[in-house]
């Protein structure tokens, strides 16, 4: 490897990130976060996707890919599915709160690449709008973000522009609904409470202690 | 008529299924052979253009898996074969999907780690070392972890690391006809697992490696065990040396064998033993230190032809590293505490709650509600025995994780398959599979 593998990870080149990044995208940069000693993570339009994903490979050099996934950020309507089953459900705010960088949109495509010779991260994320739930692929700039575009199809319904191949891996090929999305229940909570939730037998001395002692 | 045909030939799972090739044009062809990096669009154009007569097509698809003892669990894999060669190779996933991430989200950080720790069922404590190092840092707990938990961390994930390539060693002979071999490497595993019923209380799954450091102290005597490992297990990998490295069947049988580039290895991102063995220098223990690892020596292991030998030479040594790691880890093993001292987050001791109503409730509390974890999003990596598991967590400020998503190194690992298989021969492919030792809880998480 080079002379700089033993460079040490520094905010100087989580700047040099960001700075890399505004310079060939301009205004398609939407914002970034930079966290000293740690990590950064910065936010592209949707239509800039593919094209910061070419300038994180070429120009910055993260030429290892990490994973890609996506976030709903729409909170659950059935909350940690913990409630008690036998009270009223609670109203719960499903306002949408986005994560570091910010967004706008209820779901967001993240990705993280890596610079094998200066040792650090990026985290990259991209908001999906509603109407036209779809990114350009990948592919193209890194091969290996092939399953993960899949799976994240298969989970949050989200399309990838130009993927050759967007089939389930893990579902049916008839299952309906996008399990990672907030909106889609955990059956197993639902269909079976969480043990301890409630009461569910009478206590003794109870209305219907009689009726339960008889038969 | 036609739809009966089909819906027979193609099971149930028709969307998932491989294609003959008369019925394939040539993009998908492209798509099939994972050709990306191998073959230009041209190329497999003119793959596609070859007239397929039946009679003179003599390729077969044959379905290997889920249940074929050398998938190394339910890997499904669709080979198309002519006549030995492997012409093309699709694997299917998903027999053991259980929705994990999903789950994750519904159980609080204290709940998490029984969690994770059954992805990669064969390295459970790095699978805990890498979600409890991702909840400290949204804690913002990292640095105050006790010095001894830390070290204790250490050589748990060593351990585990030389119990997990040791299974590899067994499944690897067994795979490629070296019986013996099995049970030599299921007994030395053995050894290993059993020091972690005595530290732990079980020999998988453990749950030990907690946010806040680690669930227990050391047992008594847990000096003698591990120097009883460290002296029984190198003369071994001796043995292992005269009846596997050395050998010329063996060395056929392996080199040369599932290929794969340095170029095709980092664009398809693998990780761990399989880019290693083609040369990258890559080993997130030294490149992106955790832990106490910039403080211990060590050798990264790499390769330089990127086949199947030298992936099982790269575990064979690592084993070695690890025991390397582990002397040095016995040396500096210090005194102390092994979870942190923070209220917020670690449990009253068994004996107060005994005596004092106030820990008690304070024990149910951290045990049912969980503890609160500051709003942020983390990305914390580590080096598993498959490579980079990397645990990405997006906190709402709530007692559980919003988002939680495992980077699983067999997962990206799996994917290389393809371009390992290709041109290679069927009784190799097991070989292949093996090389890659995947684990397919964690594939399908």
């Amino acid at each position: 490897m080079s002379d700089d593998t033993l460079a040490l990870p520094g905010d100087a080149l989580r700047e040099g990130v960001v700075s890399a990044l505004r310079d060939a995208l301009g205004a398609d940069l939407l914002d970034s976060l930079i966290k000293p000693n740690d990590d950064v993570w910065v936010r592209v339009s949707s239509e800039a996707w593919q094209q910061a994903g070419r300038v994180l490979r070429d120009t910055v050099g993260c030429d290892y890919f990490c994973f890609l996934s996506a976030i709903d950020w729409m909170p659950s309507p059935y909350g940690k599915s913990e409630d008690d089953p036998t009270a009223p459900v609670p109203e719960r705010s499903t306002e949408i709160v986005q994560g570091y960088a910010g967004g706008d949109t209820r779901f967001q495509v993240f990705a993280r690449v890596t610079n094998l010779s200066k040792h650090f991260g990026v985290t990259i994320k991209a908001d999906v709008a509603d109407e036209a739930l779809a990114v350009d692929s990948w592919i193209p700039v890194y091969a290996g973000a092939n399953w993960h575009e899949r799976e994240c199809h298969e989970m949050f319904g989200i399309g990838f522009t130009g993927h050759p191949d967007l089939r389930n891996m893990y579902l049916p090929t008839d299952f309906e609904g996008h399990p990672l999305r907030k909106d889609f229940p955990l059956l197993a909570r639902i269909i079976k409470p969480w043990p301890g939730l409630a009461d569910v037998e009478p206590l003794p001395g109870g209305d219907d202690d009689e009726e339960g002692a008889e038969s | 008529m036609t739809d009966i045909v089909s819906t027979i030939r193609e099971g149930n799972e028709p969307a998932q299924g491989l294609k003959p090739r008369s019925e394939l044009t040539a993009r998908e062809l492209l798509r099939e052979v994972g050709a990306v990096l191998r073959m230009s669009e041209a190329e497999a154009a003119k793959l596609g253009d070859i007239p397929v007569d039946p009679s003179e097509d003599q390729t077969m698809i044959i379905n290997m898996g889920p249940q074929h003892p050398s998938t190394h669990g339910v890997l499904r894999l669709m080979l198309e074969l002519q006549g030995e060669t492997v012409l093309r190779c699709k694997p299917i996933i998903g027999y053991l999907h259980t929705g994990m991430e999903k789950t994750g989200e519904n159980l609080t950080y204290m709940q998490g780690g029984t969690n994770v720790t059954r992805m990669d069922y064969l390295s459970p404590l790095n699978n805990e070392l890498v979600f409890s190092m991702a909840t400290e840092k949204l804690l913002g707990i990292d640095g105050d972890i006790p010095e001894r938990a830390v070290w204790m961390r250490m050589l748990l994930s060593e351990l585990n690391r030389m119990s997990s390539h040791l299974l590899f060693m067994a499944t690897n002979g067994m795979d490629l006809g070296a019986v013996s071999m099995m049970i030599y490497g299921w007994r030395e595993r053995e050894d290993v697992l059993r020091f972690f019923q005595k530290v732990t209380g079980l020999r998988m799954n453990h749950n030990f490696i907690r946010p806040g450091g680690v669930a227990a102290d050391l047992p008594e005597g847990w000096r003698d065990d591990v120097l009883h490992l460290l002296d029984s297990i190198p003369p071994r990998l001796e043995e292992y040396d005269i009846l596997m490295t050395g050998q010329p069947i063996w060395r056929d049988r392996l080199q040369g064998v599932g290929v794969i580039t340095q170029a095709e290895a980092m664009a398809l991102g693998a990780t761990g033993p399989i880019l290693r063995s083609t040369g990258v220098e890559w080993d997130l223990r030294r490149d992106q230190p955790y832990l106490h690892y910039d403080e211990v020596e060590f050798d990264v292991i790499v390769g330089s032809y990127g086949d199947a030998f030298d992936r099982y030479a790269i575990r064979l040594n690592e084993i070695r590293e690890s025991i390397k790691i582990v002397r040095q880890i016995l040396d500096r093993m210090p005194t102390g505490d092994y979870r942190i001292q923070n209220k917020k987050i670690t449990p009253p001791p068994r004996a107060r709650i005994d005596e004092s109503m106030e820990a008690l409730i304070h024990h149910f509390k951290i045990f049912t509600e969980g503890f609160k974890v500051p709003e942020g999003e983390v990305y914390v990596a580590i080096e598993s025995p498959r490579g980079e598991i990397g645990c990405y967590i997006a906190s709402d400020g709530s007692a559980t994780p919003y988002r939680l998503h495992v980077r699983a190194p067999s997962f990206v690992n799996i994917q290389c398959l393809p371009h390992m298989m290709r041109g290679g021969l069927v009784a190799d492919a097991v070989a292949v599979i093996s090389s890659v030792d995947p684990v397919l809880g964690e594939v399908d998480r």
